[in-house]
């Protein structure tokens, strides 16, 4: 796919995950936020603990609990920054 | 002469196990020094990407963070210093106690009054031998440190800062009294062969909000929730960035500092070795030539006085 959206999931002691993937959904305090190819920059906060969701071009999904998250989107794709950043067990969908 | 190659074989014993002493740790240190790189390396796109956040916050949002703006007056500034758990680390834990005591002369020849937070045994027994108070102090990982080490450090400094010296009572588990400033001690790692002790102010937190003239060219953020909400909340996580990558910068400098000073220890016992080694030999030879002299003289006394006979 031509429009790909670059994730890249950071926690303080590793970089966690980093790839290209369809969209990104995460909660931030105000609400969930679902980012696509293209999104207006912005910075957010994310809930505390909350789950990051990135859904790979393949239909699959990669699940990260992040704790003492946010969230910073610009020109260049997505960035999670967390305290810490663990995959867990993805949902059935 | 006996005693003497018994006094010398014993010696050379005692260099032979501190040889191996020294060696084993310069090794331990050698791998760790890899270890402690190896973390610093990864944590630092999160300490990128903080700095980069913060700076487009920072101009975006009103600065009247209490973490960001200088006190007008300075009654008690913290000094943060970060030293050893363990010895045997060359002049590591000298050079940073060094550094903080002339940055704490220099806060007090300011007029305030300077409370001291220490990371790592040395450092504490250092100040306790000596019966100076120490305001708190953590112990137990300098040589890895973990993000929740700097963490926990980061947010007992950031309540007694957000109190000030006016804040009344103490704060965090450790009861620390209110600051107007803080300053962290660090040794920096620059090379295998350099690691320098620095003092860096900590808080006020000094944001570089980007060069005015790519201004134009950063993209307008959104905020969620709004900027001065995200600021309150990103801040403390930045101080405690900073702080644990002070951490692992001096516990690879610890681990580099002990190689070397590891290494010209086992290299001396080298030295000792052979040295020792010689004075035996030579000690042994002369016993036995002594011995000989002994037995030579004594049969030509006992064929001389058969010859009488």
């Amino acid at each position: 796919m031509a429009n790909q959206l670059h994730v890249e999931v950071v926690a303080v002691e590793e970089k966690v995950w980093v790839g290209e993937a369809e969209m990104l959904v995460a909660r931030t305090t105000e609400g969930e936020i679902g980012v696509l190819p293209g999104h207006s920059p912005l910075l957010g906060l994310l809930k505390e603990p909350s789950q990051v969701r990135v859904k790979l071009a393949g239909g699959e999904q990669l699940t990260y609990d992040v704790a003492g998250g946010f969230l910073s989107i610009d020109a260049n794709g997505v960035t999670v920054l967390a305290e810490s950043a663990t995959p867990s067990t993805p949902e059935s969908h | 002469m006996a005693g003497q190659v018994q006094a010398l074989r014993r010696r050379i014993r005692t260099v032979k196990s501190t040889k191996k002493i020294a060696k084993a740790q310069e090794l331990v240190a050698t791998s760790r020094i890899a270890k402690a790189q190896e973390r610093v390396q990864s944590s630092r796109p999160y300490s990128e990407a903080i700095a980069k956040v913060l700076g487009a916050l920072a101009s975006n949002a009103s600065v009247d963070n209490p973490l960001l703006v200088a006190r007008e007056r300075v009654q008690r500034a913290g000094v943060l210093l970060i030293t050893s758990d363990r010895g045997l680390a060359g002049a590591y834990n000298a050079n940073a106690i060094r550094t903080a005591e002339q940055l704490i002369a220099r806060l007090k020849s300011e007029g305030k009054e300077v409370a001291l937070y220490i990371v790592g045994r040395k450092g504490v027994g250092y100040y306790r031998f000596r019966n100076r108070d120490i305001a708190a102090s953590w112990t137990g990982f300098s040589e890895r440190p973990s993000f929740a080490d700097a963490k926990r450090i980061g947010d007992a400094l950031i309540e007694a800062f957000a109190a000030g010296s006016a804040g009344e009572g103490t704060f965090g588990p450790e009861g620390i009294a209110g600051v107007d400033e803080l300053h962290i001690v660090s040794t920096e790692f620059k090379s295998l062969m350099t690691q320098t002790a620095g003092a860096k102010p900590l808080a006020p937190v000094q944001v570089d909000e980007q060069a005015s003239e790519s201004e134009g060219l950063r993209p307008a953020y959104e905020f969620e929730p709004d900027a001065d909400e995200l600021l309150d909340a990103l801040l403390p996580k930045y101080l405690n960035t900073r702080l644990y990558a002070a951490l692992l910068d001096s516990a690879a400098s610890e681990s580099a500092s002990r190689r070397r000073a590891m290494k010209s220890a086992s290299d001396n016992a080298d030295d000792l070795l052979k040295r020792y080694t010689r004075e035996m030999n030579s000690a042994r030879q002369a016993a036995i030539t002594q011995e000989i002299s002994e037995i030579v003289g004594g049969a030509n006394a006992l064929a001389a006085a058969g010859s009488d006979v």
